[in-house]
């Protein structure tokens, strides 16, 4: 069985501010990692790996340096990686970037499952593995908490559905998203660090792709536009509710129904 | 849309270095002494704004444009499960009800699933203009490849210019799949939702990790597809009298595909876990002994959120030590904490510090908590939950009352 497992570099930080008089973006330290919810995805692949000797694939879309995550997961027991990188795969929104990946996952080719972790820390949409899914034209299931079997043409899984858990079987290929907690994710082996660092990382252009279309692409390929992006309203303000017991539930009380939580 | 096209007879080393800076992507590079974009970009255009004119964007030309006159309606899907309409569903149509005057587009819903009809009579009782139904046997469970055939008919029939899904477990794994198939953009968890008059949705969501807003348009492709979280709008008061009207339609067999099988679904339990709780109620030494714990815990109940508490009462053996707030214990991030007869040392606050709203009770005004608390209240909680409590029983049997 060959499994594909999606991996992003994301910010180390998430603290982003708009520099209220410019409009700069103000982001401190350039640090990056994995998004931790891809972890629990590879993670995933790499017990299914040692149940059923599968191979691992690692895909991702970023710049050069995302490279660095693609060693990270080659640590951790991944197979192979390649890194989709491309200037016109710039200013991708959500439908181009699934389509690039899918792309990737074709030319990857055979794949029988692929693993996702569940969003990510930037973006926060936890809709490209659904998408791709769609672009691949196979089934998936979102959300899932639980491997119960890797049979011969399905896999059985617990699927999260917020108030109910789902005990479904879905046919390969298929691609499923997994939930956080899944599994413990290990920590990179430094044993492999060596290998690791040999190990070819095969980086793919537009060119390469099966689909050359360059309008399926980047910002050509993204229905969405940013229009402006803006600091919240921040309610800093600390406020002191003060009176008889009975005029401070009033008080609680009406803030609450204003925020739905009464 | 557009491309990023660099002047580089503009760019000398000093402004390269302050290009590269910029971007918050670190898109921007050196490669072989030039200034080059690379896939980090996001299309911000900050290089645009502040680069001095060493970076243009061209505007592509040839694209050509829909005709948004053909897309009308606003869609609110309709999510349910064992008979019940998720509240989420009932925010949507009170926000679609909003924007669709702006651009007098009628409000839609659509319901699929098996033995529904009773719902779809329900959802006249909120103004929309129309309830689409499709019901079949094969629609009982979620599959994914079914529900997105349905939807893909119904678009493809009625033509609504935007498509409004909870953000749901469900609503996430269908709107996009429905997303792509239609190739248009989809926005994941607004926050704000407004209409132009040329039917352009403006979808404003935290991004970057939600320091941010981001306003986003799908300004060339229709539908507009967007998901929105539970509790973000109102739901509109629900009227005695119906209005609009129920259009079943027939289920394309040849849509209902799916290879999925269900085997089995069962009832979540409700885990003890404090981490994910939207509300949650925290107490400190202030309590004066365990059998008051069951007043805690019942206005905890009343809230939909969980118990929780600082170290001392797990020291006490009064609660599990699952339930303990701060360094030493979990790190929460509810939408509202109340934090009731707590100190307020940094140990704790340091776990829940990032909570939405953080509501203090306590009797001493000095107290640290009042430092990070949102609405600070200076008084017993002794006397001040059980009032609080009373009121919103008494709320609640008003707005049940009206309902019968």
């Amino acid at each position: 069985m060959k499994i594909a497992v999606c991996v992003k570099q994301v910010p180390g930080n998430s603290d982003v501010q708009v520099d209220p008089d410019t409009g700069v973006l103000l982001r401190d330290g350039v640090d990056s990692k994995v998004n931790p919810y891809d972890l629990y995805a590879l993670e995933t692949a790499l017990k299914i790996k040692e149940e059923k000797g599968s191979e691992i694939g690692i895909i991702s879309m970023g710049p050069p340096q995302a490279k660095e995550v693609i060693r990270e997961s080659f640590m951790m027991g991944a197979d192979e990686g390649i890194l989709l990188s491309d200037r016109r795969f710039a200013g991708a929104d959500v439908l181009a970037t699934s389509y690039t990946l899918a792309q990737g996952i074709k030319a990857l080719g055979n794949i029988d499952l692929i693993i996702c972790g569940k969003q990510t820390t930037d973006g926060d949409t936890a809709q490209v593995g659904p998408e791709m899914a769609e672009y691949l034209a196979i089934p998936h299931i979102a959300n899932v908490s639980r491997l119960l079997e890797i049979g011969e043409e399905y896999i059985t899984v617990e699927a999260d559905m917020g108030e109910t858990i789902e005990v479904q079987d879905i046919p390969y290929p298929c691609l499923i998203t997994v939930e956080k907690g899944i599994y413990t994710p290990r920590l990179p082996s430094y044993k492999r660090k060596f290998a690791a660092m040999q190990k070819d990382i095969k980086v793919m252009s537009l060119d390469d792709l099966p689909d050359k279309k360059e309008f399926m692409y980047g910002l050509k390929g993204s229905p969405t536009q940013v229009e402006r992006i803006f600091n919240p309203e921040k309610s800093e303000d600390r406020e002191t509710i003060t009176g008889s017991s009975v005029e401070i539930a009033e008080e609680l009380y009406k803030r609450m129904k204003e925020y739905k939580f009464a | 849309m557009g491309q990023l096209h660099i002047n580089h007879d503009k760019v000398d080393h000093k402004l390269m270095r302050e290009l590269i800076e910029l971007c918050p992507f670190n898109a921007i590079e050196e490669s072989n002494g030039k200034l080059d974009i690379n896939a980090g970009c996001k299309m911000c255009r900050l290089c645009v704004k502040q680069g001095k004119g060493a970076i243009e964007l061209l505007e592509d030309t040839e694209i050509e444009k829909i005709d948004k006159e053909l897309w009308k309606g606003l869609t609110v899907y309709v999510d349910h499960f064992a008979g019940e309409i998720h509240p989420v569903t009932l925010e949507l149509i009170g926000k679609a009800k909003e924007l669709a005057k702006v651009t007098k587009h009628p409000v839609q819903a659509i319901i699929m699933g098996y033995n529904v009809k009773p719902l779809a009579e329900e959802l006249l009782h909120y103004g929309v203009d129309q309830v689409h139904l499709y019901e079949d046997e094969e629609l009982e469970h979620f599959k994914i490849e079914n529900y997105t055939g349905v939807f893909e008919s119904y678009i493809d029939e009625i033509k609504p210019s935007s498509v409004l899904v909870g953000a749901t477990t469900l609503g996430r794994s269908l709107a996009p799949r429905v997303a792509a198939r239609f190739r248009t953009g989809l926005t994941a968890d607004c926050t704000i939702l407004e209409m132009k008059k040329n039917s352009d949705l403006i979808q404003i969501r935290p991004a970057f990790g939600g320091n941010i807003m981001a306003q986003i348009v799908t300004e060339n492709h229709r539908p507009q597809f967007c998901t929105v979280r539970n509790k973000i709008f109102d739901a509109p008061v629900r009227s005695e009298t119906k209005s609009g009207e129920i259009i079943s339609h027939d289920v394309d067999k040849s849509k209902l595909i799916s290879k999925i099988n269900v085997r089995n679904i069962f009832k979540k339990e409700k885990e003890s876990c404090i981490s994910d709780a939207e509300v949650i109620v925290a107490v400190g030494r202030a309590l004066k002994k365990e059998s008051d714990m069951d007043m805690m815990q019942e206005f905890a109940d009343l809230l939909g959120g969980r118990l929780a508490c600082t170290r001392p009462l797990i020291e006490s053996g009064w609660m599990d030590c699952k339930t303990q707030i701060g360094l030493s214990g979990r790190t929460v991030k509810p939408k509202i904490i109340f934090a009731c007869g707590i100190h307020g040392a940094v140990q704790f606050t340091a776990g829940m510090e990032n909570s939405d709203t953080i509501v203090a009770i306590n009797t001493d005004e000095n107290a640290p908590i009042f430092n990070v608390a949102h609405w600070g209240v200076v008084g017993d909680m002794y006397q001040i939950i059980p009032e609080l409590m009373e009121k919103i029983k008494t709320g609640r049997d008003i707005i049940s009352a009206g309902k019968e």
